[in-house]
């Protein structure tokens, strides 16, 4: 029940970043991320069209619309790194080689933030890269209205560089509910009731104060107002204070993780 | 048999499995009652859509010249012109002003002769009108809908119209001289009803806009009718004729547009109504407003969903984490009927979580729609039932792909996360308003989602105009289409999972 130890640290970091990409199913699921986002944007990059000017489109929304489909891929390795080991009973041997607990969920978080944030980056300029290819048949020209897509335009650089981190806080708030509830199906369960049932819910609600509330709180629709780059005072809230309502959710399933971790038996 | 009753004890004495099932039914009702919690501030108390003879939303907003007539009788009148003014879309709701307007009349606008069983909105009726773009139809009770005449009328070619009440029978016919006449079709009316109101009608739905996400706009017709031939026995009540707006405004289908309202006024031997409204089942999309339809009651159903697929990928991937599955395999050899009995027993347990939080839901919807002065799609009880018991398939039918994919993929995580995202994804990305209406409809075709559609009790009629898209709540498939797709699903996997069970060791 120490406290961090530098050294302490990073020799569970090495542990568990061995344990992360030494199993199969990890790489590949980390594939799957990048083909995952940069596939699902490149389809919507081509299939939503612009037939004239002012159509009302939000253009980088729309080449990182695959974030929203593969977020489910970086909540799955998470859910694996601390569920897998409850399953296999690993999780044992992991607490006897280091009995600091918060350290193991500390070096957790830190290899898979760092694989998700590298990963990421190649899913994202994949997606920008597929968008400035194929936007443009798409109807998104200057004629239109619409530059070409690039990553040197302030906004576009922003919800880039945003959705990356969008995918490593969605990863750490998986991990987080995964070590709070242990069980990996049930864990996966929660995360995705977690992304998904704020949106859905919003569909439903007529009342337009709830609406927004709603939109204002979810961890996904909060999280990918990051993205947005027109009509930004429309929005029901701004794309960096929504992405710190991600980064919240994800810190307060990291520290319910972290407390269960240390007061439960594994 | 055996087999069967061993999956089910092993169902039911897992305590998990047993509180996440109950959980599921629980968890959907009171994500219900979340997504219609309100603040109680709606602005405008929504006045309750009345239902018509079929127990279905309608609207019943027209302008009517009418008398009663008790006992048989006839009316005859020749329509001469059906014109019109639309408001500018552009100052729709904001800048109002008699400037603001068009002359044009919406497909559906109508102006024709109605037998109607009384005064009240939602009564049964009968009607021979000509249309803005359809030629003349015969309608009754607010679903029918039937061809006669194509073309629109003018004063050299007038449309004439008739209705002929016998018994409890009215049959419509329409001319192009007054001489010969066709029989168009018959509707029939509650025999209860000894006076009806029959007489001249003028109706005209909003104009509708498929793009952009679809609005609506006010819209008015005028209808120009020569002179009226009465047979039968009809009231001799002093001026005969009376004109009433029937419904206060327009319903749901519009209002009227800036500068006018609905009258009517002698011109010779005929007459010039104008009115605004429809009379219509009402469907969903722009011209809905704010109101519930039964299908948001049934919103709950995502959280069951997720549960059960919880549920039934660990109720297979259970044995082979445990190793139970050596266990089951060497006392039921024939892999393919224990496969079976999971599926029947996930399945049987999934309709009656859906089912139940269906048959919950909306009730309890209601009131809650109610109480905060939301105005409700009421919809026939076939309908209702339908919606109930389709919760439960699709449920069942869910928990069925989510057992097979947990015998495909064996490892929990994935195939949850693969079946959640086949199902619930598509219908957030569908009707999350990024996609256009092509692509949206094309993934409520053939991804999973597709059985959501059971759940649809909007219906979509020819003589209605809306946008019939994902965007406002539209399945491109008809219920049991949608749930085949998914039933198609669910099929392929367990074909898929008994043969990869066959295959490889346990």
């Amino acid at each position: 029940m120490s406290g961090l130890h530098p050294a302490g640290f990073r020799r569970a970091c090495r542990a568990e970043w061995t344990k992360l990409h030494t199993e199969a199913g990890h790489g590949w699921l980390m594939v799957a991320l990048v083909l995952v986002t940069a596939g699902v944007g490149a389809a919507v990059s081509a299939n939503v069209p612009c037939p004239v000017a002012g159509c009302g489109q939000d253009q980088v929304r729309l080449s990182l619309a695959g974030v929203s489909v593969s977020q489910v891929l970086a909540a799955i390795t998470a859910v694996l790194l601390v569920g897998g080991e409850y399953g296999t009973g690993l999780i044992r041997t992991t607490l006897v080689a280091m009995p600091g607990r918060g350290t193991v969920l500390a070096a957790k978080a830190t290899v898979l933030g760092g694989a998700v944030l590298a990963v990421g980056s190649v899913a994202v300029l994949a997606s920008v890269l597929a968008g400035r290819l194929l936007l443009p048949g798409a109807g998104y020209t200057p004629a239109h209205g619409y530059a070409r897509l690039s990553l040197a335009d302030g906004p576009t650089l922003r919800a880039a560089a945003g959705s990356v981190l969008y995918l490593v806080l969605v990863a750490l708030l998986a991990l987080g509910i995964a070590a709070a509830v242990r069980d990996a199906a049930v864990a996966v369960g929660v995360v995705l009731a977690l992304l998904y049932l704020f949106p859905l819910l919003g569909h439903v609600v007529t009342e337009p104060h709830l609406q927004r509330l709603l939109a204002q709180l979810g961890p996904m629709p909060a999280g990918l107002a990051i993205q947005a780059t027109a009509n930004l005072h429309h929005l029901p809230i701004g794309p960096w204070t929504g992405l710190g309502v991600l980064a919240l959710w994800a810190a307060i399933a990291l520290f319910l993780g972290g407390a269960i971790l240390r007061l439960r038996d594994a | 048999m055996r087999t069967l009753h061993a999956e089910w004890t092993k169902f039911r004495t897992v305590r998990g499995w047993v509180l996440g099932a109950v959980g599921a039914m629980l968890a959907s009702v009171l994500f219900l009652l979340v997504g219609t919690a309100s603040s109680n501030e709606h602005p405008q108390r929504a006045t309750a859509l009345s239902a018509g003879p079929g127990g279905g939303a309608v609207n019943d907003s027209f302008y009517f010249v009418h008398r009663a007539l008790s006992g048989d009788g006839g009316i005859t009148v020749p329509v001469t012109a059906l014109t019109g003014v639309l408001a500018d879309p552009a100052g729709a709701g904001t800048a109002g002003g008699p400037g603001g307007t068009t002359s044009g009349v919406t497909p559906w606008s109508k102006a024709g002769i109605l037998v109607k069983q009384s005064l009240g909105q939602g009564s049964s009726y009968a009607a021979m009108t000509v249309t803005g773009a359809h030629g003349v139809r015969m309608q009754d009770d607010f679903t029918h809908d039937r061809a006669g005449l194509p073309g629109s009328p003018s004063t050299a070619e007038p449309r004439w119209l008739r209705l002929v009440r016998t018994g409890g029978t009215v049959t419509g016919y329409d001319s192009t001289d007054g001489e010969r006449w066709t029989e168009v079709g018959t509707a029939r009316l509650p025999e209860s009803a000894t006076t009806v109101q029959v007489g001249l009608f003028v109706a005209a739905p909003a104009a509708v806009r498929a793009s952009g996400g679809g609005s609506s706009s006010p819209a008015t017709a005028t209808g120009s009718f020569g002179r009226v031939t009465l047979s039968g026995s009809w009231g001799q009540a002093a001026g005969g004729w009376q004109g009433l707006q029937v419904g206060d405004d327009a319903g749901t289908s519009g209002s009227y547009t800036p500068g006018t309202s609905g009258g009517w006024t002698t011109t010779g031997e005929g007459f010039t109504v104008t009115g605004a409204g429809d009379i219509a089942p009402v469907v969903g999309g722009p011209a809905l407003g704010p109101a519930f339809t039964v299908e948001t009651f049934l919103v709950g159903t995502f959280v069951g969903l997720i549960m059960l697929t919880v549920v039934a990928v660990q109720f297979v991937t259970a044995e082979y984490r445990r190793g139970l599955l050596g266990q089951t395999l060497a006392s039921t050899p024939h892999r393919g009927r224990m496969l079976l009995a999971k599926a029947a027993v996930v399945a049987t347990v999934a309709f009656a979580v859906g089912a139940a939080a269906a048959a919950v839901s909306i009730p309890l919807g209601e009131l809650r729609a109610r109480a905060t002065h939301f105005a409700v799609l009421t919809v026939p009880t076939a309908v209702q039932t339908r919606a109930v018991l389709g919760t439960g398939l699709l449920l069942a039918a869910t928990a069925v792909l989510s057992l097979a994919l947990g015998v495909v993929l064996r490892r929990s995580v994935t195939a949850i996360t693969a079946v959640v995202a086949a199902t619930v994804l598509p219908y957030l990305l569908a009707f999350g308003g990024m996609l256009p209406s092509g692509p949206a409809e094309w993934l409520l075709r053939l991804t999973p989602a597709a059985g959501f559609a059971v759940q649809q009790t909007l219906p979509r009629y020819d003589q209605v105009l809306t946008v019939y898209a994902p965007s406002s709540g539209y399945f491109p498939l008809s219920p049991w289409g949608g749930l085949a797709v998914l039933g198609v699903w669910s099929a392929l996997a367990l074909a898929a999972a008994t043969v990869l069970l066959r295959r490889r060791d346990a």
